[in-house]
């Protein structure tokens, strides 16, 4: 697509997201709210599962580590301003401790090392009742007052998570376009050949993953503020499934991929509402469904009918991933 | 002393059933690199198809288990790989992991949804009776599943090594070009391998889901563990699955008791990682060759 076309739709969205909740009730705001969150996370997981090819099941809990020490920084007395940093920081330590271990070998261990990570932490924020509050949670976490512009409201609240969302998304893109993005391209096409031309992969998936849960952290920040509620349940293993079915249904490795997902995923409950608690069944289905006949996921349906209709030469289509070889 | 020798024997008990659901996820690894991540949920599963069998068709309880089985090694074996795998994995092996994830969720949902989201009490195939040994008291149903899983698990290995179909299999996962030229039914092996998979999570759910109740979630914590088992002893043996089973059974029971109950489920992280630092290939295993 053209460069200009591209930023006029970029454009026209974002006004399309600033003007939509306008006039809607509460309930529609704090939908598109959330929407905008888990694409915060989803956009982290999005680094780490389609550009570094590694799967994290762990976002939730990185949300969780991000949540609970933005939570309880404000309920302390600090700024949001302040203390969502300091939660994100939180997030890329302990990503980095995570990843080093995992990362260190071939094959899938980040999965199961996040899978473990994930129940340790909801234990952690079970038990540790004197630090987190338990089953019991947090409650009455205050949203971030900016002098004039205050977030106690639900409709300033979503423009601020806009802004914080556009911002993240604008990082992401520099994180992409910048040499460690192209390296983790080259990583995701061909890893043989990338190793082969002097990228340290192992370094470089650590970093995409360690990143990847900064968003996730992040998210967390938001989500603590939106709900001002926070408890071990909404940070479990379902939710980090969740967020991953998010990439993989929006496309994995496409930057708006993360955007559509987390729309699918947090729209379709409001859709299938007639289907009740059938509603994840109809989900998994149609996951499995989509990963058969469009593995790239809603972004790759386009790239498909794309391809269809504008036909481009291809020169030399057996170098594409090193012609699969074996 | 007595207490050490009750809890090491109720966890080899409890260990030996997660070595069935490992060995099942090792021999599937092996043959389709194929990682499920719905192990878990097919461990939940032939359960609630025996109580199926039980409240809606009559049958007696030995019928039950039989139908249970078939069930199970027509769904989890046969329709799954012919479903799932087979038009998945020339997509590669991340967008596989992610349906199995997919097929899990799809698996719980459908059991809370059609059958029920309370446990349900599940009829036990063994006596449990206490009994006496050195003075450790130890129910009869825990000896009994120690021994029937280490007895299926001999039964499988004299499969592989000494049958013809089992060492085709073997030929298949270690190398299908080769076995192919050679004149193996790959296919056909590959369909095997998922048929055993399926069967073992059968045999692991019937024996392990009486200690617990017959629940929707049951899955969640025995996928993990059997993917943990299976890597801390090796994933390329069979072994090495058996003695991950078994380490980790143990393990936990004498964390809980003599450590801390409350955070006995971060012991399988704790060991993940320590395997991962010092000994990557697992306790049992053969480093096989990097990929890069």
């Amino acid at each position: 697509m053209a460069t200009w076309l591209r930023r006029i739709l970029i454009l026209a969205l974002i006004a399309l997201a600033i003007v939509a909740p306008l006039g809607q009730g509460n309930y529609i705001i704090y939908v598109m709210t959330s929407w905008l969150i888990f694409s915060i996370a989803a956009m982290g997981l999005n680094l780490t599962l389609g550009y570094a090819g590694q799967i994290s099941l762990a976002q939730a809990s990185f949300m969780a580590i991000g949540a609970y020490t933005t939570a309880l920084l404000t309920l302390s007395g600090w700024h949001w301003l302040a203390a969502m940093p300091l939660g994100v920081l939180a997030c890329f330590v302990v990503g980095f401790g995570l990843g080093y271990p995992a990362l260190r070998v071939k094959g899938h261990f980040l999965a199961f090392i996040t899978l473990a990570f994930n129940t340790l932490v909801f234990l952690v924020l079970r038990n540790e009742e004197w630090l987190t509050g338990g089953t019991y949670g947090l409650v009455g976490i205050p949203r971030p007052d900016l002098g004039l512009f205050s977030t106690m409201r639900s409709l300033p609240f979503y423009y601020f998570t806009l802004t914080v969302t556009i911002v993240a998304a604008l990082a992401m893109w520099g994180i992409v376009r910048s040499p460690w993005g192209r390296a983790f391209k080259a990583l995701r096409e061909n890893p043989i050949r990338a190793e082969s031309l002097g990228v340290d992969t192992r370094r470089i998936t650590l970093l995409a993953f360690a990143i990847g849960s900064m968003y996730g952290g992040l998210a967390g920040a938001l989500i603590a503020s939106l709900v001002q509620f926070i408890e071990p349940g909404s940070f479990g293993l379902a939710h980090s499934l969740r967020i991953l079915l998010m990439v993989a249904v929006g496309g994995a490795g496409y930057f708006f991929g993360p955007f559509v997902g987390a729309g699918v995923v947090i729209l379709l409950p409001e859709i299938l509402r007639f289907a009740e608690g059938y509603y994840l069944i109809i989900y998994a289905v149609l996951v499995i469904v989509m990963l058969i006949f469009v593995p790239s996921g809603m972004i790759g349906i386009w790239g498909r009918i794309r391809d269809r209709f504008f036909v481009r030469p291809v020169a030399r289509a057996d170098l594409q991933q090193g012609a699969q070889l074996k | 002393m007595s207490q050490f020798l009750q809890i090491l024997l109720s966890g080899l008990a409890t260990g030996s059933i997660y070595a069935l659901v490992a060995i099942g996820f090792a021999l599937v690894w092996q043959a389709a690199q194929t990682i499920n991540f719905a192990q878990g949920e097919f461990v939940m599963l032939p359960a609630f198809l025996v109580l199926v069998g039980l409240n809606y068709f009559d049958l007696p309880l030995w019928g039950a288990l039989l139908f249970g089985l078939g069930m199970s090694i027509l769904i989890l074996g046969a329709a799954f790989k012919k479903l799932v795998v087979e038009p998945i994995l020339p997509h590669g092996g991340i967008t596989l992991v992610i349906a199995t994830i997919a097929l899990g969720i799809l698996i719980r949902e459908s059991v809370k949804e059609f059958y029920s989201a309370e446990g349900q009490p599940y009829p036990s195939v063994l006596p449990s009776d206490p009994i006496n040994i050195f003075g450790a008291v130890v129910s009869l149903q825990d000896i009994l599943n120690l021994v029937l899983s280490l007895g299926i698990v001999v039964l499988l290995t004299l499969f592989l090594n000494r049958t013809r179909t089992g060492r085709c299999m073997q030929a298949t996962a270690q190398n299908p070009a080769v076995a192919e030229i050679l004149g193996v039914d790959v296919k056909r092996m590959v369909l095997y391998t998922f048929l055993i998979n399926a069967a073992l999570a059968a045999l692991a759910s019937f024996l392990i889901t009486p200690v617990y109740l017959a629940k929707f979630s049951n899955g969640e914590t025995l996928g993990l563990i059997a993917f943990i088992a299976a890597i801390v002893g090796g994933f390329n043996q069979i072994r090495g699955a058996l003695v991950g089973g078994l380490l980790i059974g143990v393990l936990d029971n004498l964390v809980a008791t003599y450590i801390t109950a409350e955070y006995r489920a971060a012991l399988p992280l704790i060991l993940l990682i320590l395997i991962i630092l010092v000994r990557p290939q697992g306790i049992l295993g053969t480093p096989e060759g990097r990929a890069v």
